[in-house]
């Protein structure tokens, strides 16, 4: 998904939480919780860059981390949180 | 345990999902009615009152709310509630005898967006649904979920709370869902409301819980059980879900008149948070209230900290100790371990839920013919 | 105010990370940075 272009489903919400977010899916009434911080900067800014790794280099994340996040956002796009854009 | 089970317990800047009674009032009289419901209560808020909570909810992101009642669908105002909590951005899931699921409604209801339907059905024949919820309530029952299915509605919930009289159904209920392209939700009873006195001779046995827990696990994800069997958990495999007490945590039930209390459960004064109608309102009340407060604080294990299960069933459900006078640092009156009924033999006083809303009339366990 | 089961007698345990641990070792340290709970049917209505 790394080079893929993302963006937020139209119909996710998110709601800051001490531990990063909660996402809830209008539609599928999927409850996600993003478990950290960055994870939830990165999906809010993902419509903001050509693609996902340009995204997390934008946010500074070490490449060490890049197929972490890779596998987190791929767990979104399966509950359809993150879409193609 | 996860880490993230473990951070729920601290609660939530907001709740995940709340009940809403809307109404006291019910056109039947449930003898396991958990909120006691049948005659209107005076006091019930007011349409504007129901948009002003609606406003609170959608400022503080509670993605849906769980109308309930009473039968919600009496209220005259109901439709102007749910499209004013819609289209603010409130979902909304609303549960209904069906007793007022025509056509026409189901019709309005199928073009309306952010709605799901829960239609309560405890029995898969009429004689044991009817012993439960009264005379007819099968028949009504079913024809509101052909009007649904007619409609184009699409998914929406069968809920049955399961008994003894019903778990052998299990599989019943399971076709009754699949037949009208339904999603069925199983959940637990509780001593609460009127099943105060019939809890006793409905709930579960042992063995009974065994087979459910096996049958819950053998469907996975596909039958929704509100996080309500979390207790079964101590007989080894762990369901899907939260796996802890929401209450005060993550959800939370506000009552016709405004009271806010920790959960549908325990409509009682011990557990009453607050109004909405008070200063600050329901986000005061769920940011600050002394027992929400101390619902999130560290909670003792009691009597079952040296059960090696605790950490898969902890402890239970709060609702089902109180309301069988046991303590809330034990064991849950129906633990797997055998644990509660040894606890019951010495248990405390029960004490009364709050309200008693039921009609005049006595409600008696109807008889069942093939029992 | 009815008796909760509040233990006053233990400290807290809890599993919060210190505060001078960097966001990389956390994250590394989470492992799992979203996690999908189904919460369809949750709260409680008869």
């Amino acid at each position: 998904m790394l080079d893929s272009p993302l963006k937020l489903h139209p119909s996710v919400a998110l709601r800051p939480e001490p531990f990063g977010a909660l996402a809830y899916h209008y539609d599928n009434r999927r409850l996600i919780f993003l478990k950290h911080p960055t994870i939830v900067d990165v999906v809010k800014d993902l419509e903001q860059h050509p693609d996902l790794q340009a995204t997390l280099s934008a946010h500074g994340i070490d490449e060490q981390q890049w197929d972490n996040y890779d596998k987190a956002i791929c767990s979104l796009i399966e509950s359809d949180v993150v879409v193609a854009r | 345990m996860t880490a993230l089970t473990e951070r729920m317990k601290d609660g939530l800047d907001a709740p995940i999902c709340i009940t809403w009674e809307l109404t006291y009032s019910c056109n039947l009289s449930c003898v396991h009615c958990l909120s006691s419901s049948g005659r209107r209560d005076p006091k019930e808020l007011t349409t504007e009152e129901a948009f002003r909570v609606v406003d609170e909810l959608r400022e503080m992101q509670v993605f849906y709310v769980n109308i309930g009642g009473g039968e919600p669908m009496i209220r005259r105002d109901f439709f102007d509630i749910v499209e004013y909590a819609t289209s603010s951005g409130v979902g909304v899931k609303f549960s209904t005898n069906g007793t007022y699921i025509d056509a026409a409604t189901a019709q309005r209801l199928a073009a309306m967006d952010y709605l799901d339907i829960q239609i309560s059905l405890d029995g898969a024949d009429a004689a044991t649904n009817d012993a439960i919820r009264g005379e007819g309530s099968y028949d009504t029952a079913m024809t509101a979920m052909r009007h649904l299915k007619d409609a184009g509605f699409g998914e929406f919930k069968i809920s049955v709370v399961i008994t003894r009289h019903n778990i052998a159904q299990l599989d019943e209920f399971k076709a009754i869902a699949d037949e009208f392209g339904a999603q069925l939700r199983i959940t637990r009873l509780r001593p609460s409301g009127r099943a105060v006195d019939t809890w006793e001779e409905l709930h579960p046995t042992l063995d009974q819980q065994r087979t459910l827990h096996q049958w819950l696990l053998g469907h996975g994800e596909n039958v929704l059980t509100g996080d309500s069997f979390f207790h079964l958990n101590a007989l080894g495999e762990s369901l899907p879900g939260l796996n802890l007490c929401g209450a005060g945590r993550v959800v939370c039930l506000i009552d016709p008149i405004g009271d806010v209390y920790a959960c549908p459960f325990v409509i009682h004064d011990e557990f009453l948070a607050g109004n909405v109608r008070n200063d600050g309102g329901f986000a005061a009340v769920w940011r600050t209230s002394n027992c929400f407060t101390e619902l999130r604080g560290p909670q003792s294990a009691g009597a079952c900290a040296s059960c090696g299960s605790w950490d898969a069933c902890q402890g239970g459900c709060m609702a089902a100790k109180f309301f069988t006078g046991l303590p809330l640092d034990g064991p849950d009156p129906e633990c797997v371990g055998g644990d509660g009924e040894y606890a019951l033999a010495s248990a405390g006083a029960i004490p009364r839920p709050s309200g008693d809303h039921s009609k005049p009339i006595a409600v008696q366990l109807g008889r069942r013919s093939n029992a | 105010m009815y008796h909760l089961g509040m233990d006053t007698t233990q400290p807290q345990i809890t599993e919060e990370r210190s505060e001078d641990v960097s966001d990389a070792e956390a994250v590394a340290e989470e492992l799992e940075l979203v996690e999908e709970i189904s919460i369809d049917g949750m709260c409680g209505v008869y």
